[in-house]
């Protein structure tokens, strides 16, 4: 069944009926406000049209989308990671580390890095899933032991490692004019459309978010899922910190805290429910475009920081006031 | 069951953080060179303080099975608008410090709305509004600093000690907890919040107030987190929109209502329990430092006391006999 009708016959609460049923709102709806940022944007100055910006935007966004991909897996769980920031940072500083040990290391590089996020999202999974601590406790509690392993390993500065070239290459360099970080979000976008819409993983995923015990009693491995779903998690995450460090040229302290909260909101400013069960890929990937045009038209203009904060938060309040209302009481 | 034991369970978890934070800080003192003396309680009292407001707050929050990511920068946003008010002669102070709690009030008051009349989840709402009310902080103190008159008497006088004994910031947040808390958990409307933790469905149902219930919690904890950046003022004697430190304070509240025995989902805890888990919270940080560890070492070891501490929760999963009951 797809997911659509299902949503129709469980949401008792929607009131769109016949065509609109079929549209889906907030990805309408967000995709509705790409189109006005643009234009608002086009009337400052004409180069928010052109080819060259947009795919620098996409290149900017890549980042993000790859670890809001992970983000949404976990969100749809009804669970959420805060361990973000700090895998991000590890998959960044630990793929840099493996890249200073000559010909293997840059051939291992990339690896390592995800392998490390990959642990994490483990011991986050295993926390949720099997031991049934509450996912934002839990993750909370190890995006504070990867902070201290990352302080303790680097003594608290800037790494001296680089990136390795392969990571430079996946980041920065172009193919045909399309930057390569555009094209690792693509793929990295079209695997998780795979997985949601067409593998019995990604029917569980939407089965638990929905009703975990219902889930349970029909016959799926909960606990098996919601664990690969934090891995899977953790593994974008340090794989968007080493594109990172790719860019950057090299890992830093922190360099993960600014993807957060972006993450989340561009998950949920897609459609997806906080609460999980619900949402489709295409609204996440509206929400990280969204997002990124946004803070990059606010610092295109000038605007100063916190007035780009205010409105920040603002547009993420109002547009979430527009479709992401939930059911009242009853 | 008994009528002791009943009320024993409940405040199981409060006396749990209670016991928790007693045992370190009696090793930090018993290791600590100075000893029990009234200045080393003095400093841990300081640092304990900032943190049990911010976590108070986070707590009738968390009481409504909301949460709250804005109230680090809640704290953040009235302590650079304590900056520039709390100064002058003491009826202007008092002014201020009234315009700072009520700029916390409004903070809550904002999130409350956009959850209750909006419907939005508490969690999106709150990052949203929490970089509002940085960028409001960014706004009016884009430098740290403080105000030319900063009545620096009085925030010595709140930082210091009472008859060169009992530090005064223990006692004001004494003060919170008689004059604020208990009689709000006593109340009609406290004990709404509580019903609209457990079930928000059987609240409605019982004709409890639960949106003036959530709305209390909400503004409430905006003036909590307000007088945390009050006292952050207080100490520092100057307002700093650091980005850091909100963030910083937002996790900590989290982790302190965990440790202090809180349910994250709702209507259950007390925000005792949650000063006893800051408390403990805060004192991990210092007996690393009176066994000397070094400093580099120091964020790996608080996080995993954190990873230990809530992993312990999960202890009832050996008393489960069914294993429906794990999705309860």
């Amino acid at each position: 069944m797809k997911v659509e009708t299902m949503k129709a016959r469980t949401d008792t609460d929607h009131r769109h009926r016949g065509w609109r049923q079929r549209l889906d709102v907030p990805v309408v709806t967000a995709f509705g406000c790409i189109v006005l940022l643009l234009l608002f944007g086009s009337l400052y100055s004409s180069n928010f049209l052109s080819p060259e910006y947009l795919l620098q935007q996409l290149k900017v966004g890549a980042f993000l989308g790859i670890v809001a991909t992970g983000m949404m897996l976990v969100i749809l769980l009804g669970q959420i990671d805060l361990s973000v920031p700090w895998t991000v940072t590890l998959g960044a500083m630990m793929a840099s580390a493996a890249a200073a040990h000559g010909q293997v290391g840059d051939v291992l590089a990339i690896p390592v890095g995800v392998f490390c996020g990959l642990l994490i999202g483990i011991v986050n999974g295993v926390g949720v899933a099997y031991l049934r601590i509450p996912s934002m406790i839990i993750t909370l509690a190890v995006n504070a032991v990867a902070q201290g392993l990352m302080v303790a390993y680097t003594g608290g500065f800037a790494p001296g490692d680089s990136a390795s070239p392969a990571m430079r290459y996946l980041a920065a360099g172009t193919l045909v004019g399309v930057p390569n970080a555009a094209i690792m979000w693509l793929i990295t976008g079209g695997l998780a459309v795979f997985l949601l819409r067409r593998t019995t993983f990604g029917r569980a995923v939407y089965g638990i978010g929905n009703n975990e015990t219902a889930a349970y009693l029909s016959g799926v491995p909960t606990q098996r899922v919601v664990m690969s779903a934090f891995a899977l998690c953790g593994a974008l995450a340090a794989f968007g910190g080493v594109l990172l460090a790719g860019y950057a040229g090299k890992a830093a302290q922190s360099m993960g805290d600014a993807y957060l909260l972006p993450s989340i909101a561009a998950v949920v400013l897609g459609g997806t429910s906080i609460l999980g069960g619900r949402g489709s890929y295409l609204g996440t990937t509206a929400g990280v475009i969204l997002i990124t045009l946004l803070q990059s038209i606010l610092s295109v203009m000038q605007i100063a920081e916190f007035g780009r904060q205010i409105i920040y938060g603002v547009i993420i309040v109002i547009m979430l006031l527009l479709y992401g209302r939930e059911g009242t009481v009853r | 069951m008994k009528d002791w034991r009943f009320h024993l369970a409940e405040q199981r978890g409060t006396l749990m953080a209670l016991a928790i934070f007693v045992a370190m800080f009696a090793l930090y003192v018993a290791n600590h060179p100075a000893g029990f003396t009234a200045n080393v309680v003095q400093t841990a009292a300081n640092k304990g303080v900032l943190l049990a407001l911010v976590a108070m707050a986070q707590t009738l929050v968390v009481l409504t099975s909301g949460i709250d990511l804005s109230v680090g920068m809640i704290f953040i946003l009235c302590n650079c608008v304590a900056s520039y008010v709390v100064s002058g002669s003491a009826v202007a102070t008092a002014l201020g410090i009234t315009a700072v709690i009520a700029v916390g009030a409004l903070c809550g008051a904002i999130n409350a709305a956009i959850v209750i009349f909006g419907r939005l989840q508490p969690i999106v709402t709150t990052i949203a509004t929490g970089a509002v009310y940085f960028g409001t902080a960014l706004w009016i103190r884009p430098f740290p600093g403080s105000s030319a008159e900063f009545n620096s008497v009085l925030a010595d006088a709140l930082t210091g000690k009472i008859f060169d004994l009992v530090p005064a910031s223990i006692v004001v947040l004494l003060g919170v907890v008689v004059l604020v808390w208990l009689p709000f958990q006593g109340s009609v409307l406290g004990r709404a919040v509580y019903a609209v933790g457990s079930s928000e469905q059987a609240a409605y149902m019982s004709g409890m107030p639960i949106r003036r219930a959530k709305f209390a919690a909400y503004v409430l904890g905006g003036m909590l987190a307000a007088s945390g950046g009050l006292f952050l003022t207080f100490f520092t004697y100057s307002g700093e929109a650091s980005v850091a430190n909100g963030n910083t304070y937002t996790l900590y509240s989290i982790a302190a209502v965990v440790l202090g025995g809180v349910s994250l989902f709702g209507g259950r805890g007390s925000a005792i329990g949650a000063i006893f888990g800051a408390l403990a919270f805060r004192a991990i940080g210092d007996l690393l430092f009176v066994f000397n560890v070094d400093p580099l070492w120091q964020p790996l070891f608080q996080g995993l006391v954190l990873l230990v501490a809530v992993s312990i929760g999960s202890a009832r999963l050996f008393q489960v006999r069914n294993r429906l009951e794990l999705f309860g």
